[in-house]
């Protein structure tokens, strides 16, 4: 048993709100060890603080590494290592498009003007003549879209 | 670290974000429009996630009962919100003008916790101050929209709920005796120091929306020592309906 076996097994581990990605992609997974006994344990960080997907994901982790023949698995989720929108994996960003969401940009810093939400490549046509209708959406990471190019309203991954 | 008064401050900011959420939680369904439904259903889901994770800290470092039991289990006197928090969303004018008002306060809190000495505080402060900016962001931008850019009876709406919200937002920053413990130990810069911040950043914002920022100084306080208005028992029946039926109760 070694980290990347565990790492493998975790690359099917999905969210179970965005189906396209895995938990690794999405850079939520901040530290795994395995030990000389076999024992296995995997630091995950919310992406967001009230993320109610992250119990499913918590217990789809020990799952999987179950899966593995693992006896000794712990799972532990902390804030220690924050989660940004900088630590998906650019699998993730493709796995977020395939899923229809304008992935998030690299920053630095974001500011409270949050400029980068303003011309957000639409998923649909790439243009980036969108609009930012609300930094709100059908789930806590989302914000709302308009393509002013295609005329289709679409979903981005929100950069936090 | 004086644990008590650690503790005193993390409770005041977990009721006040707790019960915000409940109120911010009544929108769902009857926003002005759809977006803003969702805007303070999802800001709602948020803040809830913040008072979990403050009563958590609690729990795990200074000796609090578990988070559900601290969110559901307590009676009106052992809770520690300001009267802010507690009164009614009104219509759409006041509870977005209470919105800005206390994002304004939790940003500038945040903020500087994120240099707190209290090291799971620090933690949870660097991953919160992140969100906070779209719950100000979204806050700030229907302020200016319908202040600067609405009609007069936006702005005049706008105003008159400022003006109603202003004392009892002042009552956010209620200091506490144990606070001149926690200002020495690097754990928060206290409440003077953070009001002083807020009034900065939401004369900024009111400047910008052509608002008028009011010249009352007289707080509404009693909160913090367990005396609230009328408004917060009838919410926390509501709320802890299911916990008082069955504590272990899963949903």
């Amino acid at each position: 048993m070694t980290r990347q076996d565990v790492l493998d097994a975790l690359h099917k581990v999905h969210d179970p709100e965005i189906p396209t990605i895995s938990v690794v992609d999405m850079g939520i997974i901040t530290d795994v060890v395995v030990a000389d006994d076999d024992h296995v344990s995997v630091t995950m960080t919310p992406t967001f603080v009230g993320c109610p997907a992250i119990d499913v994901m918590r217990s789809d982790v020990e799952a999987a590494v179950r899966g593995l023949g693992v006896q000794n698995v712990q799972v532990s989720v902390t804030f220690d290592v924050p989660w940004t929108t900088n630590r998906l994996t650019d699998r993730g960003r493709a796995a977020l498009l395939e899923h229809g969401l304008a992935p998030p940009e690299q920053f630095d810093t974001l500011t409270l003007e949050l400029e980068v939400l303003n011309n957000v490549a639409c998923p649909y046509c790439g243009s980036r003549k969108t609009t930012l209708k609300s930094p709100f959406g059908p789930t806590l990471c989302r914000s709302l879209h308009y393509c002013n190019e295609c005329s289709q309203a679409f979903e981005g991954f929100k950069p936090v | 670290m004086n644990r008590d008064a650690a503790k005193d401050l993390l409770t005041r900011m977990a009721d006040d974000v707790l019960i915000l959420a409940h109120r911010h939680s009544e929108w769902t369904g009857l926003g002005p429009l759809l977006e803003e439904d969702i805007a303070f259903s999802s800001v709602a889901q948020d803040k809830l996630g913040h008072a979990q994770a403050l009563y958590a800290i609690m729990h795990e470092h200074l000796g609090a009962p578990e988070p559900d039991a601290m969110a559901f289990g307590r009676s009106e006197p052992e809770m520690r919100c300001c009267h802010f928090v507690e009164l009614p969303n009104g219509e759409y004018d006041f509870s977005l003008i209470r919105h800005m008002l206390f994002d304004a306060s939790e940003y500038v809190r945040w903020s500087a916790l994120r240099e707190s000495s209290f090291e799971p505080l620090a933690k949870l402060a660097h991953k919160i101050h992140g969100e906070l900016k779209y719950h100000l962001y979204h806050a700030q931008t229907w302020v200016i929209q319908l202040g600067a850019n609405g009609s007069e009876e936006s702005k005049a709406r706008l105003q008159s709920a400022l003006n109603e919200a202003w004392p009892y937002a002042l009552g956010l920053f209620e200091a506490r005796n144990g606070d001149a413990d926690l200002i020495n130990e690097g754990v928060f810069p206290g409440e003077d120091f953070l009001r002083g911040q807020w009034e900065l950043l939401v004369h900024g914002i009111l400047t910008k929306a052509g608002l008028t920022m009011p010249d009352e100084f007289a707080a509404i306080l009693g909160g913090r020592d367990g005396y609230h208005s009328e408004h917060l028992n009838p919410l926390l029946v509501e709320m802890t309906e299911v916990y008082r039926i069955d504590p272990s109760a899963q949903w």
